[in-house]
């Protein structure tokens, strides 16, 4: 029960507070001058968004979670499971952020998720 | 309602040519906006699946030097915080890190995270060809499949088009 919760804490909460940090940062627009000054202006902007406070809590959550299950689970077994966060990305950027992400992209995403597991696999 | 709106077959032959010139005219304003597009979120991306991984090797290399850390007594701590403090690449680690963290959010300013995430996943392939390439480490042929499956995915997200909440 313990992993279960930790698994989903990592998968759900870590792709939630990247999907609220996305939100905040298209509240804030487009970012189209890139100079210093100006970067420091959206950085200001977007600290007064309320979802990017959100996404940063969650994206710390989602991190003890990964510290918690890596001290009861070995690198191997956990990271592939953490793959599915790409999959929970496509998911949430459709529900939260109205993405329209085609068969391509899903495909896509589907082959990343398959790569990074190997790759994690590969270390072993 | 402007001259663009204008059904071609109606109209005086200037009209007409107006009608087409401003249609052409959006078209490649449209066109070049894409570009723009397209290019700065590739920029960005390439920018964070370099400083990522180059940011942890960076910190990982300064650390391993320092030693563990030691919580046995206050005087150690201080000696290995300033250890810490005083390495340079410790602070070129951070940098490259600060400098992943803004590629990230501008990039997300405008671009899908379902375009945004599996794209930093070439990361993978960047971690595998600079252990390679520098420390000499060996990758196995299981690791250098998945890089190869995560490439062909990377390639087919970004065919697709990095923004789909708006209308094209």
């Amino acid at each position: 029960m313990l992993r279960f919760i930790y698994f989903f804490l990592i998968v759900v909460a870590g792709t939630a507070g990247e999907l609220c940090v996305s939100r905040a940062m298209k509240e804030s627009g487009e970012v189209h001058d890139f100079r210093p000054r100006a970067l420091l202006q959206v950085a200001g902007r977007v600290l007064r968004i309320k979802w990017i406070w959100i996404g940063v809590g969650l994206m710390t959550l989602g991190f003890f979670a990964l510290l918690g299950i890596l001290s009861i689970e070995n690198v191997s077994f956990v990271v592939p499971v953490t793959a599915l966060s790409y999959v929970a990305g496509g998911l949430g950027g459709m529900v939260f952020l109205g993405e329209r992400p085609n068969r391509s992209r899903w495909i896509g995403i589907l082959l990343v998720c398959l790569g990074v597991t190997l790759v994690i696999m590969g270390k072993g | 309602m402007i001259k663009s709106e204008l059904p071609v077959r109606n109209g005086t032959p200037g009209e007409r040519e107006f009608s087409f010139t401003m249609k052409e005219s959006i078209h490649m304003h449209v066109h070049a906006r894409e570009k723009h597009l397209r290019l700065k979120t590739r920029l960005m991306i390439l920018i964070m699946i370099v400083a990522g991984p180059m940011g942890n090797a960076l910190l990982a290399k300064a650390m391993k030097t320092i030693g563990p850390i030691t919580f046995s007594s206050l005087p150690d701590l201080v000696h290995t915080a300033q250890q810490v403090l005083t390495s340079g690449t410790i602070w070129l680690g951070i940098a490259s890190l600060l400098l992943f963290f803004v590629a990230y959010t501008l990039v997300l300013s405008w671009a899908d995270y379902s375009y945004v995430q599996p794209a930093s996943a070439m990361a993978y392939a960047v971690v595998a060809v600079l252990g390679v390439a520098l420390l000499h480490e060996s990758v196995s042929p299981l690791r250098w499949l998945g890089i190869a499956i995560i490439c062909l995915g990377v390639f087919v997200v970004g065919r697709t088009h990095p923004n789909t909440t708006e209308s094209h």
